[in-house]
Formats: C-alpha cells, structure tokens, sequence
C-alpha cells in the first residue's frame, strides 16, 4: 500500500491553488543497483484532480519527474469547504488517492 | 558506552589536586593543561568504544602518531616556532625519494589522481587504487571549475617556479609528505600513509611540473 | 539539477487554468554548470515551499508515534524526550540533555531507541536494524520518526544546557574530538570546518568554530538530501563525515556520536530551529 499525499489546497483571490507531494521511488529504469544490476523503471504514469466531482487536471508523467514529487497548480474557482480529489496511477498499476478541503 | 563519564567531573579534580601538588614541587603544567589531558584521555577512549573497524577502516586509524597529537592542539592557530620545526623536521625525515630517482611520470595519468575522490575510505574498494583529489581543494587545470579552495591555486605552478631539478624534488616530497614543509597543513602525507604509490606520485609531479601539463599551458 | 515544467495540460477543464510546477530529478552537471548549484538549489527550495518531502516522512514518523508496537505493545506516547512523556514540541531544541533513567547524555535518535528497547520491548538490534534507508524497499523507522521530532522544534530556539555536569562533560569530550586529528588523510572535523569562506569542490563549507556558522549547519539538519530522495538526520551527518575523514565506522548512537552531536547542538544555542531543511 502506497503511502498518503501531502495535500495543501487554499483559495488564494479567485484561485485555489493546490500543493501536493507524493511518495514514489520514480525509477527511471536507466540507474543500476549495488550489485551492477539494472533497477527497472517505476514511475507515477497518470494523475488526476478533482474539485468535488470534476476534473480540473488529468497529466501523464514518465520517468523524468523526480522521486517524491511535488506538484502544485492553480484553478479558478473553488471556494473554502470544498473537496480536492488526486489519484495517481503508476506503471505498476498501483493507485493511491488522497483529498484535502479548500481552506 | 562509557560508564566512567557520570565521574569524569571527580577525576578532574583528583588530576587538578595532582597538579596543584606537583606545582609544589616544580615540575607540572598548569591545571588547564592537566584538565585538557585529561579530557584527551576519555576523549580517546570513549572513541575507542564507538567506532567499529569497517573494511580497510580499522580501529588503529584513531591511533595519533606524534605529528596529528600536536597539530590537534593547533587546529586554529598555528603550532608555536619550535613545535612547528619539531614536526617538519620529524615529517623531513620521513621523505623517501624513488629509489631509480626517477621523479617525472605522466601528466595525464597525473590529472586522473588528481580528479580521483575515492580510496581510503571504510567503503572504497581496497584493492583499487586511491586518488588523491587535489582538485577538492586546489584549483590547477584550467579547464576544470569544480575546484576546492581550502589549498592555493597551483595554475601554472611549473611555469612560475621554474623547470628545475629542485624543485621536481620539492613537488615530490609535499605531496610525499607536506607536514615536511608546513607543519599542521591539512593536506595529507600521500607518500607517508601509503596513499600513493611511487609511480602515482611521479605522475602527480608531473602534473604540475612537465611544461605540456594542462596546469602550466 | 532541478528545474521548473511548466505546461498547460490539455485535458484540464476549461475553466482549470493552471500552472503546473513539477520537480524533477537532480542530474549529474557538468562543471561549468556547477557555478549555479547552489542558486539552482535555492530555485528548488522556493518551489517547494511548503513543500519539503520531508514532510511525507514526518508524517510517517507521525504514525509510528502513535502507534502501539513492540512485544510490550507500547507507543512513543510513554517515551519522555526531557519534556515529560509524550511531549514533542519543542523538545528536539534542548536535545542531548542528561537522563537519569538512562544514565547516559543522549540525542534525539539514542532516546527514541532506548524508548524502543526499554518501553517497547525491542532488541538493541532490532530498534536499529536500519538506521539509514534507502527507498521504499529499505525505509528506517528512525529517520520517520526523527523527521517528525524535530519538525515540533521549527522555529523552536536551540537551548541546549551545560548545567549538568554530565552533559558539561560531553560538550568537552565532542569539542576534543572536533579537533581530533587522525587516520590515513590526518583529518579531523576542524580540518574542513575550522576556516572561512573555503570550499571543497564546489561546495561551500560551514566554519563549525564560528558561532553564525554553527548555529546555521546545525539548525538545518536533519534534512532532504535531494542528491539522494532521503531524509537524513544528524547521526547519519556524523557518520558520513567520519566516513570521509578516513576513520573507522562510527556505530549509531555510540557516546562519542552523542558528545560531538552536544558539542555542535550547543554552539548553536540562542539560533531557531530551523528543520527539517533540505539540502543539495
């Protein structure tokens, strides 16, 4: 089981500008373990964010994004109380998803 | 660990009556000099008993020869006239000239030691050859930014200095052992401590001392 | 080296206006490019504020804390770091300090594993089975833990005291071995943090001997290492340093960790904490 995001989401004027980190290993497939051998790649592949139930992002990473990634954006719109949904998938198929409230 | 410390504060004072007592007869330092000895004492001690050997990284490695136990009083200010020519002239002998005397290698096998980080340490590969790392802390190729500056520059060394025998032997025996010349330096004895080998320190020489190095164009 | 990606994503929602900032890996440089680690490293920083990965290890740390484990199935919520059971805040800034339960001076990461040993019933070896992670396949408890600790000091003055006598001791025995010059390279601490303004390589060193420069080593650590995607506290600081210095492998939590940790803990007395940082 992955671990939880770090989910910041505030209303900043008309904006809600979200901060998120994640906890994945991000292997880009090219960098070799202590014994010489070749760690195969594992990265974060889709995220999506949701503002209660609509999408305001959807992103496709590869291996250039680094280990534990932040990630913050803004949308317009939003207000205080409401609900900000992210789920990322990686090349395993594994999933994770965390929400925050807008404050 | 360590149970002797909870009565350090009492051994201090059993050593400062010793020392006011032996005052008496004339022949002790000062108390501060008797506490600071005896805080060496646990110090070493207590180093002992924390560190395990690891690899080549024995236990010995804490063990001070005369040199590193006088230039650890003198970290921050330079070691007073007669332990300085105590130390150089200890560390002079120690010099050992190539028994071909033969002191000129090859600069490009030079700039390699001189870029190399790795050896000595408790998780380097013992049976591969250790570097030098001149570069972490003297700037000498130009081509090279990444340089330290705890050292001086050594750009155009040979150039400034002059082609000669002399000072060929000179280059050799600071890098052989630089206690020789500065006592309390911080940079290490290759030759001394087995860091280098003869032919990496021929090479090392020059580096700094043939005119078709990088460091003298 | 870090920079920023900044794309619309094209199927964000009309009314999704966004700037994205993603961090990426630190690469390998070339040397030119060296000269601008240290501001690239600043960008990073700025970019993440609010930001720091450590806090996905406080909050693991955070978890641990407060859950019952070991044989005695007790929780950290037992364990007194000199504030009382339990009691987080600001205790990291008067850390090492004398326990009498213990009989020792310790630091953070000595008491959180004697807390293991005495309260949770774990073996000495098994509390530090792995003290310095690497990844998700080898994570340390203790790193979770010490993230979490001392990001309940931020902001916290350092205030370290000497009035006890064995923790007096301590701060003479770590300044002693500060200057303590030895094995194959002759090194001691003072040897690359005794002077100003000097570098090694690129990067600049901290004057240990100076108290601003004191004061702002120590209040950064633990920290981020984003060369290596860890949070690293300040046993593992120690311990690499000695590594570097040519000695013998310092063991975790050992006395002579701990007077060297009271010897610079103390010098930065009268500084904020400033933690968990992150570094290059």
């Amino acid at each position: 089981m992955p671990d939880p995001m770090k989910i910041r989401a505030n209303l900043v004027g008309d904006s809600t500008e979200v901060k998120v980190l994640m906890s994945h290993e991000m292997d880009t497939g090219l960098a070799k373990d202590s014994s010489g051998k070749v760690i195969p790649a594992w990265f974060i592949q889709k995220v999506t964010v949701l503002h209660n139930d609509q999408q305001v992002l959807y992103a496709q990473w590869g291996t250039a994004v680094s280990k534990n990634p932040f990630m913050s954006f803004k949308f317009k719109g939003g207000a205080k109380g409401d609900k900000v949904t992210i789920t990322w998938v990686d090349n395993h198929n594994e999933t994770r998803t965390d929400s925050a409230v807008v404050g | 660990m360590i149970p002797r410390i909870s009565g350090t504060r009492l051994a201090g004072i059993a050593v400062l009556l010793a020392g006011a007592a032996a005052i008496l007869y004339g022949c002790a330092g000062t108390p501060a000099e008797d506490n600071s000895a005896s805080v060496e004492a646990q110090t070493i001690a207590m180093m002992k008993e924390s560190f395990k050997a690891h690899g080549q990284a024995g236990l010995d490695r804490l063990d001070q020869d005369d040199t590193q136990r006088l230039c650890s009083k003198y970290s921050t200010t330079p070691p007073p006239a007669a332990v300085a020519k105590k130390i150089e002239g200890e560390n002079l002998a120690k010099v050992r000239y190539p028994a071909d005397g033969k002191l000129m290698g090859d600069w490009k096998k030079g700039e390699k030691i001189a870029q190399l980080g790795r050896g000595m340490q408790f998780s380097d590969d013992p049976a591969k050859p250790a570097g030098a790392n001149c570069y972490a802390c003297h700037q000498l190729a130009p081509k090279e930014l990444s340089y330290g500056t705890m050292g001086p520059s050594l750009y155009q060394f040979g150039k400034k200095r002059g082609y000669t025998e002399e000072n060929r032997r000179y280059v050799w025996a600071k890098v052989y052992d630089a206690e020789a010349f500065s006592a309390c330096t911080n940079m290490p004895r290759f030759g001394e401590h087995h860091i280098l080998t003869d032919e990496q320190i021929r090479d090392v020489v020059a580096l700094l001392m043939d005119p078709e190095s990088p460091v003298n164009r | 080296m870090p920079r920023k990606l900044r794309s619309i994503p094209g199927a964000a929602a009309a009314l999704a206006l966004a700037v994205i900032t993603v961090t990426l890996p630190i690469v390998s440089v070339p040397a030119a490019a060296q000269e601008s680690v240290e501001k690239a490293i600043e960008q990073y920083r700025q970019d993440l504020q609010g930001g720091n990965p450590a806090e996905l290890w406080e909050a693991r740390g955070e978890e641990i804390w407060n859950t019952p484990r070991g044989p005695k199935h007790a929780s950290f919520k037992s364990c007194d770091l000199g504030l009382g059971p339990g009691i987080v805040k600001g205790a990291y800034a008067q850390l090492p300090r004398y326990f009498p339960d213990a009989g020792r001076v310790l630091d953070l990461e000595s008491r959180l594993v004697w807390c293991m040993v005495n309260q949770q019933g774990l073996t000495h070896a098994e509390a530090t089975k792995v003290t310095f992670g690497k990844g998700s396949r080898k994570r340390s408890d203790l790193e979770a833990l010490t993230a979490y600790v001392v990001a309940q000091s931020d902001g916290t003055k350092m205030n370290v005291s000497l009035a006890d006598p064995h923790v007096r001791d301590m701060y003479e025995i770590g300044e002693k071995m500060f200057f303590y010059r030895a094995g194959t390279h002759d090194f001691a601490c003072a040897t690359c943090h005794g002077s100003d303004g000097k570098r090694i390589r690129l990067q600049d060193l901290p004057n240990l001997t100076k108290k601003a420069d004191a004061q702002r080593a120590y209040t950064s650590w633990p920290a981020y290492r984003v060369s290596q995607g860890e949070v690293r506290t300040f046993q593992w600081r120690l311990h690499d340093c000695l590594r570097q210095q040519r000695f013998p492998d310092l063991i975790y939590g050992s006395d002579a960790s701990i007077a060297l940790t009271t010897y610079l803990a103390a010098r930065a007395n009268g500084a904020a904490y400033a933690g968990p940082g992150m570094k290059r």
